[in-house]
């Protein structure tokens, strides 16, 4: 152990200037820290800096194995970036967060009252608490919502909201999310790597825990979907930047996770397409924008949605947190009116302000805004962006952000109601780690409250965005901002507290596995056989020609050819079609990250790194045999993992099924290629290493291998995991563990006959009675099976 | 006028589709000026679901939806409909002090405040921006300018069934200088927008056969497209159609408005299929009698 630092404080805080007019999380206005930092920065001074820093590493490597990430919108195509965590997390004293708490409270029933009366009454425009400019042609107001109610009895079930502390000392609400609030389970996810970087002797016990409010929220999800009801998360799918966290949440709280053409809509209720056919579900937590949720309603060109869900809302056939329309609360513009709406509707004052804004549509907000333009943020009345995500048509501290237009106060009188001013805020900063010391960083915390049968509740901590720099701007995560841990910090250790309560022990019913999803696992299944067979051709090709040095020796020829039957041809040792089949997999496996283990997905991606490594860097021969030996043990790792260690639920037998059809109808190419009567000299031998049956064939029969020993091996035999006839028992175990049509009732369906079929005229063949044009013919109607399994499960 | 309208729409699919559901805005409702008598729509195959309602702009709205799959869907439209031209009198608000009255008439759905933003298929362009501004700039009154850009849009496009697509953007096809009822219409409501006026679409029908001595209609052949425009707190709206050049009178009848042709379209909602579908519109909207005199509103009923 290296010993612990003299004068430990100081230099830790050597580097921490705190600036004027700015208030600090972990210095009070008189410059004394505040008491709840104590405990935690005390024994941060005493570490070694290498200590913390191995500390830190061990977060990030917690978040790179769970596989967190963000999707980054950028010029090039999308990528996924690694969860930016600041390691430092934010204390806030519990008597401190209760008040905040009580303040949301009171905004989040503000802004149910208001969303209730903009789709009702419209009393706040008529009565002009509002202006009507403002609702009507806002992009985020939904006219055929206007009349409806939600049935269960609100608009509003999950909210987030991002405050800050002023120069004051008190905190502010910068902005409300109320339509899909992203972050409570990268939320979760910040506080499992803080867990594991700040363990003893860090003040843990003190820190409020996180799973008590999902717990609560479930129960609430759980009586919205009404008993017998299925619950889902509505995804716009793997393409969104959080699509993550959509995954994440599904599998946390054991909710399905939904993209618009799972479902359809029949008489007022929306049911999932199942396996096991039709199902009704009873609620959806939507994480897509509302405008795309219903196409024969709202907007027309969406894919996303599906057709009805308004419908079905009207009905009362469904739950939608939030409801579609929700998203015009956050209009930066209504924030100029909340303050006056809390007095109309609730009879109070907001007890926790908002940010100062003044909306430039009247005239005498509009000469002050002209006149104070220095000190404000300006921009787009209805736009829904936090204050410190201003677009390019906006105006920050008197400055224009794109090309001036005109001198600031014409644009103003020009744009007029168009646009919206806010103070230009400062943010309080607290502790982020830079080279060994601690340096003050903006921040802004984000609250997620939910709606319980007792009321809101909140999250307490979680999540909190840091700035890169002294520039409040740099905030969001695009800009190069980062994300941190927020700590309520209670006076005494508060209990354990995790989502499944421990007194009681609950078996839970396996759950549905949508159509979607069961094609996805077959297809996943399939393709990484696929994967599999294409890397063992390439590497007994790559053996023969180490062997014998001459391409034009017949047997390397007749695999050459085979192989550019395959697409992959061989001009390069390792075809770009190979890591292409590994990048199929990865899209199927990409649509159900829900439902198979984060390191099945590591591996399928460290899988598809190494083999594009591979084509640009093997050489052909020794080289490439060696280099597709590396990719077969990445292989049989990942199918390990799936086939070992996935429980054995519906899905996991469409993987399978998927599998065992890819290796059938694999062999019997194989053994039209290689088991041919006319194949060249050495044929056979391809078709037993192919089949992984070397030693077995040495073993099974007394003499070399001949076209009858290798049929007899590779096709007819039930007790070798290789031959055809094995996989077609491995298909009808699976699938008679399906759930059967309930039309078929004691009959068999129509794909459990056809593998019978195939099952029965395999095990009467003999060798001698396998002619190349009846493995042709039953080839083609194995591959009959894919569409009677997709007309009864992937529809 | 008093007419008898039938509309047969038929749209064929490929391969069946699954779960077929549409959105239909078929039957026309009362309004200032015209009064529906009679209103039928007749659907083959039988849907599964069928639900009527109003919709936020007061169109009527029927969801259909089967859940066989159909390979061909029938919606057949009777309607006997009476339509009275409005007044000829201008009693509209000038354009310049439009703006004030369009705030203050607040929020009802068939408030102007909708109508002046972007809507989801009309967005702002500049070209027709100038265009419309270059044609208005002249107009005292908000009717005479509705006037003078739908005059000044029908002498400067052609009418071209080849030329667009239903989903062509309306700067497109200002751009092309060629469109249907739905391209003219659409411009013509940016054109407003841009100049400060509230605008929508209307889709509907017109008489087939005109009155003796008059030419024939152009959009005779299929449910036609036009524009309502809002002029001022006491004229209220008016509807002008730019493909002929005049106003909405009483040969034509409302069946829908709405912001855009998305908001009105007839038929909305598209069925899960491989392929595209085909649609066939038989449309014939004929005189019943003798036109009755021009009456200025609903509240003298010509029936009596």
């Amino acid at each position: 152990m290296t010993q612990p630092r003299a004068n430990a404080l100081p230099d830790l805080l050597k580097g921490y200037a705190l600036h004027a007019g700015v208030s600090d999380e972990l210095f009070d206005t008189r410059g004394a820290m505040r008491p709840v930092w104590h405990s935690f920065i005390d024994p941060l001074a005493r570490m070694p800096v290498a200590e913390v820093e191995a500390r830190f590493a061990r977060g990030d490597q917690y978040l790179r194995d769970a596989g967190v990430y963000f999707r980054h919108y950028s010029e090039g195509p999308a990528q996924e970036r690694a969860w930016p965590l600041s390691h430092i997390p934010v204390l806030i004293a519990e008597a401190e967060w209760a008040h905040i708490c009580d303040g949301l409270a009171q905004r989040a029933d503000l802004l149910e009252q208001v969303l209730a009366d903009l789709y009702g009454p419209a009393r706040l425009v008529a009565q002009g608490h509002l202006p009507a400019e403002l609702v009507a042609g806002n992009p985020h107001w939904r006219h055929p919502m206007v009349g409806m109610t939600p049935k269960s009895g609100y608009w509003l079930h999950h909210l987030a909201f991002e405050i800050g502390r002023s120069p004051d000392g008190s905190f502010f609400v910068l902005g409300d999310r109320t339509e899909a609030p992203s972050g409570a389970g990268f939320a979760l996810e910040n506080r499992m790597a803080a867990t594991r970087i700040f363990t003893e002797p860090f003040p843990r016990a003190h820190v409020r825990r996180l799973a008590g409010f999902f717990r609560r929220f479930r129960a609430a999800l759980e009586d919205m979907a009404g008993p017998g009801r299925d619950m889902a998360i509505l995804t716009p799918g793997p393409n969104n930047d959080t699509y993550y966290e959509h995954t994440y949440i599904a599998r946390y709280l054991g909710l399905m996770l939904l993209e618009g053409e799972d479902m359809i809509v029949e008489n007022g209720q929306a049911m999932v397409r199942t396996v096991q056919g039709l199902q009704p579900l009873g609620l959806l937590w939507r994480r897509l924008d509302d405008d795309f949720v219903d196409p024969l309603e709202l907007n027309e060109h969406s894919a996303l949605g599906t057709p009805g869900l308004l419908g079905a809302l009207r009905q009362k056939g469904l739950s939608m947190i939030n409801a579609p329309g929700s998203a015009v609360l956050e209009t930066r513009a209504f924030m100029a009116f909340y303050p006056r709406m809390a007095k109309v509707l609730l009879g109070e004052a907001l007890k926790l302000p908002n940010i100062a804004t003044w909306w430039c549509g009247q005239a005498r907000e509009r000469a002050l805004v002209q006149a104070n333009a220095r000190q404000m943020i300006i921009g787009g009345a209805l736009e829904t962006g936090l204050p410190f995500a201003i677009g390019a048509d906006a105006a920050l501290g008197g400055e224009f952000r794109g090309a001036a237009p005109a001198p600031l106060e014409d644009w103003i009188a020009a744009r007029g109601g168009a646009l919206v001013a806010q103070e230009a805020v400062t943010l309080s900063t607290t502790p982020a780690w830079e080279a060994g010391r601690l340096v003050p960083r903006p921040m802004t915390i984000r609250v997620f409250a939910a709606r319980s049968k007792d009321g809101w509740v909140f999250m307490p901590g979680g999540y909190a965005r840091i700035g890169k720099t002294q520039d409040p701007t740099a905030l969001a995560m695009q800009a190069g901002g980062s994300v941190a841990d927020v700590w309520v910090m209670a006076d005494r250790p508060v209990p354990a507290d995790t989502l499944v309560a421990s007194t009681s022990f609950e078996r839970v019913p396996a759950g549905i596995l949508p159509a979607r999803a069961a094609d996805n696992l077959y297809w996943l299944g399939r393709y990484v056989e696929r994967t599999e067979s294409a890397i063992r051709l390439l590497r007994a090709y790559h053996l023969r020609l180490a062997e014998t040095g001459d391409p034009q020796d017949p047997t390397l020829v007749a695999l050459a050819s085979y192989l550019a039957g395959l697409d992959l041809g061989i001009a390069r040792p390792v075809p770009d079609a190979l890591p292409a089949l590994i990048d199929a997999a990865r899209s199927a496996a990409a649509k159900v990250r829900d439902r198979f283990s984060p390191d099945g997905w590591q591996a399928l991606n460290d899988m598809a790194k190494t083999a594009r490594r591979f084509t640009t860097q093997v050489e052909a021969g020794d080289d490439a045999a060696r280099a597709m030996s590396v990719l077969l043990r990445k292989l049989s790792g990942f199918s390990g993992l799936v086939h070992e260690n996935m429980y054995h639920f519906l899905g996991w037998r469409f993987l399978s099924l998927g599998r065992a059809q890819e290796r059938a109808d694999t062999m019997l190419m194989q053994l039209l290629a290689f088991a041919a009567p006319d194949a060249v000299a050495g044929s056979h031998e391809i078709a037993i290493e192919l089949g992984d049956c070397i030693m077995t064939h040495q073993r099974r029969y007394r003499f070399g291998p001949s076209r009858e020993t290798v049929l007899d091996l590779l096709a007819l035999d039930a007790d070798n995991p290789r031959a055809v006839l094995y996989q077609l028992a491995e298909m009808r175990t699976h699938l008679a563990a399906l759930p059967r049509p309930q039309e078929a009732g004691a009959r068999m369906s129509d794909v459990e006959k056809l593998l019978l079929e195939l099952d029965t005229e395999l095990r009467v063949a003999t060798p001698e009675s396998v002619s190349p044009s009846w493995l042709a013919g039953f080839r083609a109607r194995l591959a009959r099976v894919f569409d009677l399994l997709s007309a009864q499960y992937f529809r | 006028m008093r007419y008898d309208i039938r509309l047969t729409l038929d749209h064929s699919y490929p391969a069946a589709s699954d779960h077929a559901r549409n959105l239909l805005r078929l039957l026309p409702s009362d309004g200032p000026n015209q009064r529906i008598l009679r209103r039928l729509l007749t659907i083959v195959p039988h849907p599964n679901e069928r639900r009527d309602w109003q919709d936020y702009f007061g169109n009527v709205t029927t969801l259909v939806a089967w859940h066989i799959p159909v390979c061909a869907i029938r919606f057949e439209v009777s309607v006997q409909a009476e339509r009275w031209a409005g007044s000829a009198m201008d009693i509209s608000t000038p354009l310049r002090a439009l703006g004030p009255e369009i705030v203050a008439a607040g929020l009802s759905s068939s408030a102007p405040l909708h109508y002046r933003p972007p809507s989801p298929r009309i967005g702002p362009s500049a070209a027709i921006a100038r265009f419309a501004q270059a044609q208005c700039h002249q107009a005292y009154s908000t009717r005479e300018a509705v006037e003078a850009l739908g005059r000044a849009l029908h002498d400067l496009m052609r009418f071209d069934p080849t030329a667009t697509e239903v989903t062509t953007p309306p700067a497109e096809a200002f751009a092309a200088r060629r469109g249907v009822c739905q391209d003219y219409a659409q411009i013509m409501i940016c054109g407003l927008r841009a100049v400060g006026i509230p605008a929508g679409y209307v889709s509907g029908f017109i008489r087939t056969t005109p009155p003796p001595g008059q030419k024939r209609l152009e959009g005779v052949d299929a449910m036609h497209g036009w524009v309502m425009a809002w002029c001022g707190a006491t004229q209220g709206w008016l509807e002008y159609d730019p493909t002929n050049a005049q106003w909405a009178g009483e040969d034509y009848i409302t069946t829908a408005i709405g912001r855009d042709y998305a908001d009105a379209a007839p038929v909305r909602g598209a069925v899960r299929t491989a392929g595209g579908q085909q649609t066939k519109h038989a449309v014939d909207m004929i005189p019943l009698q003798a036109a009755y005199p021009a009456f200025s509103g609903p509240e003298i009923s010509p029936l009596g």
